[in-house]
């Protein structure tokens, strides 16, 4: 018998800025690369997913219509914030057999994207010279709630990759974490909660891709999806769902290198989060 | 003449017998020619169809006359054209790209060569006004491929530090082989709006027009022959929705454009689920019009008009629910009373009408119905315009409702005809809520004369494309598409481009 029993977690899901367990009642264990178990989880039921839907629209109003600057700073505080959670971060990144320095490069993407926030409109958007009287722009404006579906590899980096440049440009985003290794998105989380990210804004699920992804594919309130790492059959479920009410669909195939900066840190991956709005209105008199 | 009273308003009142102006006709002569038959434009020629697909007549919708014969394309044809798109592929994609722009610019050149033979064609195929297709429809069809044609070489700026994984320079690359199917609309110019940035950007391209209007696309294509493009970069297969079908669901196609219902254009989303295919749609919409007490009324007036009762409403972004701010509610509907009272309906090839006939029989019937569904929810129908119409044809009034309630089938649905929906509102929140409140985020307009307003509805307006104190502007440079239901991806503009590139 131990001199002194650990006081083990229970991690819990993430919505609205809560952590409340599954209204199902449902846990999952993960297991270390060599066997024995080190965490219990939430299993996330479709009506967990509802919840979080809901959370994540009624903050995407009021985080689209902060300022860029303002939703700049609130990143750059989740960078410093994860940076004070570095270690915790790496002991769950490395349950899942991570990989070194995985956990200082998701926070060297959150700090990129920071940076985005207040710039990405300038790069994608532009004045246009139109033949009359008129001027004429078009602006990025965010879709709205975006569904994300992280990859095993690189469970915190993946998950980094796929949720900084949903969030930066004022969207909300539920977040299905990686399945074979969710602690690491747990651990983000409370990093998150602890943040100045409004509660909402960012969602974390952990739960079966198998049993979820439909009811992600199908929501109505969700208005994009952003997936990686998964197969052929969850991204045609998604297609078919999103066909539905015609969601934005975004499924990395291949899964990029997430540690490769030029693959994952542009405004092109901002890009399919956004809506273009042009405006007219006549000059001259 | 009769002399008014000091004190009553002057002004024309063109809905009287008294003041009516009457306009001599003044019908556009020029004839174009029109082969009794027509097959598919494949690999560089014009085919008759393979597979059994036959011909149907095309109609002209202001005579109900069947102008030619036109053919129905089968999975063989379709497989043919596809095929002859991939063949082209590897040169077209590897021609210097000032090479390419320059095929597209002498497109731009000969359409605007034979502007008028196209406009005339374009009226008696599909029905509207020569005044639009003349003044509207060609220029802005050769002005695509002008604005177009210059991108070409210049692609790397429009996507600045992309690259592919390894590679050091940005390669931007065309998607493939596109299939492009187009309404009836406004048919040589969403044509234009498909091909010209397919084309700029190296991809090559199965088009697939409207089975109601196929005459210019096919005459596009001899004009491909005439500037010599390489054969098999642009394929025409004329039919129906089956041939449409065929295109979605050939294996040979990389990326899906398609314009259209939004009904069709989820079941193109779920057609190609899982198979890779990129898509872009641009489908339906029910676009609101706010007018609020501030506007310059009658402008906004103009406005209203422009926005429902162009090509005869047959219009995706067209302003067809009109929200007036309570105060100008009566005064903005008495002038949009007087100013369609003088709208001229009837023959297209007039050069005075304003609003030409009806597409179809099939489309009549639908509008028919809405207004029909107007009237039976409790909505009131004005019908203001008395000028007597053709014998013959597809003919429309075009009408407004009052009374309308946001639960009416005629405040939610799309009609795609000239009626327009009438609802008032009290606060510029209730006008934001209201104009939100559609599963459809095409297009809005906005008319106020308060600035700071103006860009806050604008900001907070779910629309792809927000006409502020104008309505219904089109240009090449200017990107068009959608929020939400309306679909996804732009044309035209910097953006536009985006569809048919790999980055």
């Amino acid at each position: 018998m131990p001199e002194r029993l650990n006081v083990t977690k229970t991690y819990k899901l993430f919505i609205g800025g809560a952590f409340p367990r599954t209204e199902s009642g449902r846990s999952m264990k993960v297991a270390a690369a060599d066997g024995p178990v080190v965490a219990h989880l939430c299993r996330a039921s479709r009506k967990d997913l509802r919840d979080a839907v809901e959370a994540a629209r009624a903050a995407h109003v009021k985080w689209a219509a902060a300022t860029a600057y303002l939703r700049a700073q609130v990143l750059y505080r989740l960078a410093e914030m994860m940076e004070g959670k570095r270690r915790e971060l790496e002991g769950a990144v490395a349950i899942g057999g991570g990989i070194e320095g995985e956990v200082a490069r998701a926070i060297d993407r959150v700090v990129h994207y920071a940076g985005w926030a207040d710039k990405y409109p300038q790069a994608l958007g532009c004045a246009n010279p139109v033949a009359g009287p008129y001027h004429n722009f078009t602006v990025p404006e965010p879709v709205g709630v975006v569904g994300v579906v992280c990859p095993d590899d690189a469970p915190l980096l993946g998950l980094v990759s796929l949720v900084a440049p949903v969030v930066c440009a004022g969207n909300a985003c539920v977040v299905l974490a990686s399945e074979r290794s969710p602690v690491a998105a747990c651990v983000l989380a409370e990093a998150i909660a602890t943040s100045d990210m409004p509660g909402g804004v960012v969602n974390i699920l952990t739960g079966l891709r198998e049993e979820l992804i439909p009811h992600f594919a199908s929501h109505r309130g969700i208005d994009a999806i952003h997936a990686a790492g998964v197969g052929e059959e969850h991204r045609r479920v998604l297609e078919l769902g999103a066909a539905e009410n015609l969601k934005r669909v975004k499924v990395w195939v291949p899964e990029p290198d997430w540690f490769d900066d030029g693959a994952c840190e542009s405004p092109w991956c901002i890009e399919p989060f956004v809506e273009f709005k042009t405006i007219w209105h006549p000059s001259g008199s | 003449m009769t002399r008014q009273a000091p004190a009553a308003p002057r002004r024309l009142d063109f809905a009287t017998e008294l003041t009516r102006w009457e306009y001599a006709a003044a019908p556009e002569t020029t004839r174009v020619e029109i082969a009794p038959r027509y097959g598919h434009f494949i690999g560089g020629e014009f085919a008759a169809p393979a597979g059994g697909g036959g011909h149907f007549a095309s109609i002209n919708p202001a005579t109900e006359q069947p102008l030619c014969e036109v053919a129905q394309g089968s999975d063989a044809d379709v497989d043919a054209a596809v095929r002859a798109a991939r063949d082209a592929l590897p040169a077209w994609a590897g021609l210097p790209a000032k090479e390419r722009a320059k095929y597209i610019y002498r497109i731009a050149r000969r359409i605007q060569e034979r502007a008028r033979e196209l406009a005339v064609l374009e009226t008696m195929d599909g029905g509207k006004p020569i005044r639009e297709s003349r003044d509207v429809d060609i220029p802005l069809a050769a002005a695509h491929f002008f604005y177009h044609a210059g991108w070409a070489d210049k692609l790397e700026f429009a996507f600045p530090g992309t690259r592919t994984a390894g590679t050091p320079v940005p390669p931007v690359r065309p998607v493939g082989v596109c299939g492009q199917i187009i309404p009836w609309n406004f048919p040589l110019l969403m044509a234009a709006w498909k091909l010209a940035p397919a084309l700029a950007c190296g991809n090559t391209c199965v088009l697939k027009p409207a089975e109601t209007t196929p005459l210019t696309a096919l005459r596009l294509a001899e004009i491909c022959v005439e500037v010599g493009l390489p054969r098999g970069v642009v394929n025409v297969v004329t039919g129906d929705g089956r041939t449409g079908a065929a295109i979605v669901n050939h294996p040979g196609i990389d990326k899906i454009a398609f314009t259209g219902s939004t009904e069709v254009g989820k079941k193109i989303a779920a057609a190609v689920a899982g198979t890779g295919k990129r898509l872009t749609l641009e489908l339906g919409g029910k676009s609101p019009n706010i007018i609020f007490e501030d506007a310059s009324i009658d402008q906004a007036v103009e406005g209203i008009v422009e926005g429902i009762y162009f090509n005869q409403g047959h219009v995706c972004c067209a302003g067809s629910r009109l929200f007036v701010q309570e105060s100008v509610l009566e005064e903005v509907v008495e002038k949009l009373r007087i100013r369609m009272a003088s709208l001229r309906v009837g023959d297209p090839l007039d050069k005075n009408t304003d609003v030409g006939a009806i597409n179809s029989k099939q489309q009549l019937a639908t509008i028919r119905r809405y207004v029909e569904a107007g009237v039976a929810e409790g909505a009131r129908l004005h019908e203001v315009n008395g000028h007597p119409l053709p014998d013959r044809g597809y003919w429309c009034r075009p009408s407004f409702f009052t009374g309308v309630q946001p639960s009416h089938v005629i405040a939610r649905e799309e009609i795609f005809g000239p009626v327009l929906a009438v609802m008032s509102f009290r606060t510029p929140e209730e006008a934001i809520t209201r104009a939100n409140n559609t599963p459809y985020g095409l297009a809005a307009g906005v008319w106020t004369d308060k600035g700071s307003k103006i860009f806050e509805i604008a900001r907070r307006l779910k629309a792809g494309v927000v006409w502020l104190n104008t309505y219904n502007k089109f240009d090449p440079a200017s990107p068009f598409g959608g929020f939400k239901e309306s679909g996804f991806g732009r044309e035209g503009g910097l953006q536009g481009l985006r569809g048919y590139v790999r980055i």
